[in-house]
């Protein structure tokens, strides 16, 4: 036990060098604050490395590893299975990780976790590119955004993580949005009563990425949901059920005007936004009535 | 363990904290004539450094890195924003 060097509340300290209004900073208090202390972190290279580091840079007040780009849910499963043989049932193992390290460079292993049912935690915050490096396009990054890899803006759509954790049929995954941290903090709070292995993919808004202002990250989160670019779900016993119903659907411009971003995806972008955003939208109600019969 | 201990793995002296409240180009301040205590800021600040003392709504500016969310959200624009002098 250790002497605290400054105040802070909660299981992060103050003075990490995440950027102002950075989403991930909101995120990992919050999702910190409901697992509680009975956890062991496990944290990928990325922007959330801030928090974790090895060394007294460490900003969280955990027991917890910095793994790989490629492994993180390997190395969770290697500490759930290291729990198991000491008997401990109570310990929450949480892989913390970007969308680089979770839809591109770590698919497989997470595939992996899910396939064998892991009693693992998995959050994915999506800042839907790689940013620690200087804001590579991802697999998560959606149609039209601009990065230092996708200039122009990115030509195709992002892949779907929830569907492909879906098409695992692990016991429990869902979405969340800074925009409601209610929902977000509920959700947390019952994937950590689930045994097994558990999805949460939280969108994760970046200022320095998106190019807005610090000061609009809820506002932006909010966009995504009310316009249907982030849709938030629950996946639980085999049934998709929708959280809050995106109050503007398919009107995606107004979500896309406040980011630099998207500065170049103008016109027939912003109409292939749309469509793509309508369409997954009504295949998920299909999902969800179906579940329901 | 209570507030001010916890577990670490690493580090002699504990953990290392960054003076954040330097990147600040625009500092929050409550104007409690407008404020009303609904907490929304205090809920949304990435860095959790507003709190209630005193049964009022308070801003830690030791790391506030003037991100402006909180004035942002407040419903009854009760946060000023004061250029810092440096
Ligand atoms: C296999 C591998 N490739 C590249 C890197 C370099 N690298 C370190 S962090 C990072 C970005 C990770 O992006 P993401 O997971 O989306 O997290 P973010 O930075 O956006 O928070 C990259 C590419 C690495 N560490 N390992
Ligand atoms: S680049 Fe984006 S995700 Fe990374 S610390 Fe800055 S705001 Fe957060
Ligand atoms: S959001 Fe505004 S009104 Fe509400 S507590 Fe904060 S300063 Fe006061
Ligand atoms: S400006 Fe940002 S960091 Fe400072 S108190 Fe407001 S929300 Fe928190």
């Amino acid at each position: 036990m250790l002497k605290m060097m400054a105040a802070s509340k909660g299981l992060v300290t103050h003075g990490v060098s995440s950027c102002q209004g950075c989403g991930i900073e909101l995120i990992i208090r919050n999702v910190l604050d409901v697992l509680g202390e009975d956890t062991v972190l496990v944290i990928p290279p990325g922007c959330a490395a801030l928090f974790s580091g090895t060394g007294p840079e460490a900003a969280v007040k955990l027991a917890g590893i910095q793994g790989n780009l490629e492994n993180s849910a390997a190395i969770a499963s290697g500490i759930a299975a290291g729990f198991r043989h000491q008997g401990n049932e109570h310990t929450t193992v949480c892989a913390f990780c970007g969308d680089g390290a979770t839809v591109d460079i770590g698919l497989q292993s997470l595939s992996g976790a899910m396939e064998r049912n892991e009693n693992i935690l998995y959050i994915c915050y999506d800042n839907e590119a790689y940013m620690n490096t200087g804001i590579q396009g991802s697999s998560s990054t959606p149609l039209g955004a601009s990065t230092t890899t996708t200039p122009a803006g990115k030509p195709v759509g992002s892949k779907d993580l929830i569907q492909i954790v879906m098409a695992h049929g692990v016991p429990y995954a869902a979405t969340a949005s800074v925009a409601d941290l209610g929902d977000l903090r509920r959700k947390v709070k019952k994937a950590k009563g689930i045994k097994g292995c558990r999805v949460l993919h939280i969108h994760c808004p970046c200022p320095t990425g998106w190019g807005y202002h610090s000061s609009k990250t809820i506002e932006l989160a909010r966009e995504g949901v009310d316009s249907g670019a982030w849709v938030l779900m629950e996946y639980e016993n085999g049934r998709v059920k929708l959280g809050r119903r995106p109050s503007k659907l398919g009107h995606a411009e107004d979500y896309m005007k406040l980011q630099k971003r998207f500065r170049t995806a103008v016109g027939e972008l912003t109409a292939q936004t749309n469509e793509r955003i309508i369409s997954r939208y009504e295949y998920l109600e299909k999902l969800e009535r179906l579940g329901g019969e | 363990m209570n507030d001010n201990e916890y577990r670490v793995v690493w580090g002699k002296s504990g953990l290392y904290t960054l003076e954040t409240s330097a990147w600040r180009t625009f500092r929050p301040q409550i104007d409690y004539s407008k404020c009303v205590g609904c907490g929304t800021c205090l809920l949304y600040c990435p860095l959790c450094c507003i709190g209630k003392a005193d049964g009022r709504i308070v801003i830690d500016l030791s790391y506030c890195k003037g991100c402006g969310i909180c004035r942002e959200e407040c419903p009854k624009q009760a946060i000023d924003w004061i250029k810092e002098a440096r």
